[in-house]
């Protein structure tokens, strides 16, 4: 702020004096002060949590896992003994919980946000999706758990597999469930890249008698590609830490082989658990048995798969972003 | 001379118009898909549910205790654990979330926004269980037990609570700082232009602009406290039962409850699912579905709420 009033013109004692005087004030802003102590509070304490709860993980879990060795923890399968059991029948279950969602929710999710984007004219069948897809992000987790019980565990699997081990609470069930649970997560992702495309684009396309298609596949996706790509790595993220519906959709509590035969059919039918389940389990089991050794360095391992997948979609982001400008 | 241009020739070559319009399809098929999901689930969801309550009856739904194993469906008894967490979480993020938001809008230089950001998104991103662990292993003992004395059970309704407030944060600061900044620069200009000093600019002009905003940004924050699930599971305490709380008086469900262990909602939707796998009780299984349609309901409810408030917002400005 700058005041154009030059002092020597006003007598003391008017009221033009004082006025001066009170914009000049020496008199500091208590208020305002306090007002900027009290936000930067709030925020250092947000980010304090996050950081005292890694802190808090590693000191509990660093020295188990440096002990076994990372290495050796990930790839040991889980035995009925904590002090020998690793944590690969949880990696396994998350590795093909994660094949699903790839195979399903991108080519699906990536589909309807074109679709909402590029084809939908406004109109209530539009607007009825936009809101339904809004509405299915926000749907609790457990919620869909219960949604996979009933259609991929005892629907599908009364279907596929009557008289299997697994009675429908399959591997396959778990996939499905966590893909339906990132599709709308996917479907607003995409959806936001492709709306971020500039309008000229599309026009120049169309002005050369370009179909939608030609457009949309040529020129529309290429540009929003590394959106669309951080948005999945990011939902991806999601599915890998998400455990409320793999509880309900009945992933393993307790030890059982979650490696069921060699064929990609027997294991995708087979019983299985995944990495936060497992971090769910070991707390649950009876104290003195050593399980509760066991929560933190899987946590660790966790959150390393989830850094490095934020990492990738940050690097991804901003690789394409320097490419389109060179 | 030329024969006159038609329609036709506009019309391209056959076979692009044949692919173009399989293409469409497709993708109107993915994208009405979601809609058969919604569907899907409702159904699901309603079938079992009146099955629950064609097999316990309404008159079981109020009792002294939830305890599918025993037959006693309480429904007071989870809905009350709910709230109780829910409350304890919003009046903890509430106040954090807003300061960190109208700070990040208001007042940081870029080169701290740039880094908090990120930060914040961190804490989004990490998953539940792994919350769930650090209420029990460091907010319980040294923030709940260390105020309220070590003979508080480890796992209580303050603790999910406290656990569950830390997992909404990153959710409404990032909503309500969407709200803020959506709030035209014009209104802070013609503020500071009448002499307005920067906290009353903030306090008195953009806050109340964004206000709806912000209400919807608790809104959605409310909805996922009630839907979290791990945090709740393993930090409320209660295992697979729970008495209700309001025998012992009114005082009880308001203030006295929070230090003892509790089961909420989607706590007891967990708990069904055991280790047993084999529910004994007729309409325990079903109640699995019934709690999980109450549960559908209140959080649809609240989020196309927050979507109205959102929107009525944005048409605004």
């Amino acid at each position: 702020m700058t005041t154009t009033s030059t002092p020597n013109l006003v007598l003391p004692g008017s009221p033009a004096a004082s006025v001066a005087a009170g914009l000049r004030s020496g008199r500091r802003d208590l208020s305002g002060i306090l007002f900027q102590i009290f936000m930067l509070l709030c925020l250092f304490i947000a980010l304090g949590i996050l950081v005292v709860l890694i802190g808090d993980v590693l000191s509990d879990g660093l020295g188990t896992l440096l002990d076994r060795g990372p290495f050796d923890f990930v790839t040991t399968e889980t035995s009925g003994r904590a002090a020998e059991s690793g944590i690969f029948d949880g990696v396994f279950g998350s590795f093909w919980i994660l094949v699903c969602v790839a195979v399903v929710s991108f080519p699906l999710g990536l589909g309807a946000a074109v679709y909402l984007e590029e084809y939908a004219r406004p109109g209530r069948l539009t607007n009825l999706v936009q809101i339904n897809v809004r509405n299915l992000a926000g749907v609790p987790a457990v919620v869909y758990g219960v949604f996979g019980l009933g259609i991929f565990v005892e629907l599908m699997g009364g279907v596929l597999g009557p008289g299997r081990v697994a009675a429908g609470k399959s591997l396959l069930a778990g996939g499905l469930t966590m893909a339906v649970l990132v599709l709308p997560i996917v479907i607003i992702t995409a959806s936001e890249a492709i709306r971020s495309v500039p309008r000229a684009l599309r026009e120049a396309g169309y002005g050369v008698g370009a179909t939608r298609w030609e457009v949309t596949k040529d020129h529309v996706l290429p540009y929003a590609l590394p959106g669309i790509l951080t948005g999945t790595v990011l939902s991806f993220a999601r599915a890998i830490g998400e455990t409320a519906p793999l509880i309900v959709v009945g992933a393993l509590q307790g030890s059982a082989p979650a490696n069921n035969g060699f064929s990609l059919m027997d294991n995708l039918q087979g019983r299985f658990t995944a990495l936060p389940m497992q971090i769910y389990d070991f707390q649950r089991r009876p104290l003195n048995q050593g399980w509760a050794d066991l929560v933190a360095p899987t946590i660790i391992v966790l959150l390393s798969i989830l850094l490095v997948a934020n990492a990738a979609a940050i690097i991804l982001r901003n690789r394409y972003e320097r490419k389109r400008e060179g | 001379m030329t024969a006159p241009l038609t329609v036709n020739d506009l019309r391209g070559q056959p076979r692009r118009r044949r692919k173009e319009a399989t293409v469409r399809a497709l993708f109107l098929t993915a994208a009405v898909l979601s809609l058969a999901i919604t569907t899907a689930i409702i159904v699901v969801l309603a079938i079992d549910s009146y099955r629950f309550l064609d097999i316990v009856g309404f008159s079981s739904l109020i009792g002294d205790q939830w305890n599918p194993r025993s037959g006693f469906y309480d429904v007071r008894t989870i809905i009350v654990g709910t709230l109780q967490v829910a409350a304890v979480a919003i009046v903890v993020a509430t106040p954090l979330s807003l300061g960190a938001a109208v700070y990040l809008s208001e007042y940081a230089p870029n080169s701290v926004r740039r880094v908090v950001k990120p930060a914040i998104e961190v804490l989004a991103g990490i998953p539940s269980v792994v919350l769930a662990f650090f209420t029990l292993n460091f907010l319980s003992p040294n923030v709940v037990q260390t105020l309220f004395g070590g003979d508080t059970p480890k796992a209580n309704i303050l603790a999910a609570g406290l656990g569950v407030g830390v997992l909404i944060i990153p959710l409404i600061t990032s909503v309500t700082e969407d709200a803020l900044r959506s709030v035209p620069d014009s209104l802070r200009e013609a503020s500071v232009g009448v002499g307005a000093k920067k906290v009353t600019t903030t306090v008195r002009v953009v806050l109340p602009a964004a206000l709806s905003g912000i209400v919807a940004a608790m809104i959605l924050g409310i909805s996922r406290a009630i839907g979290e699930t791990l945090v709740v599971t393993l930090a409320a305490g209660a295992t697979s039962f729970a008495r209700w709380p309001g025998a012992e008086g009114a005082a009880n469900l308001l203030y006295g409850s929070y230090l003892d262990q509790g089961l909420t909602m989607t706590g007891a939707m967990a708990n069904l699912i055991n280790r047993g796998d084999t529910p004994i009780e007729p309409g325990s299984k079903e109640s699995l579905y019934f709690i999980g349609m109450v549960l559908f309901v209140i959080t649809l409810t609240l989020n196309l709420l927050a979507d109205r408030v959102v929107r009525r917002f944005q048409n605004r400005y």
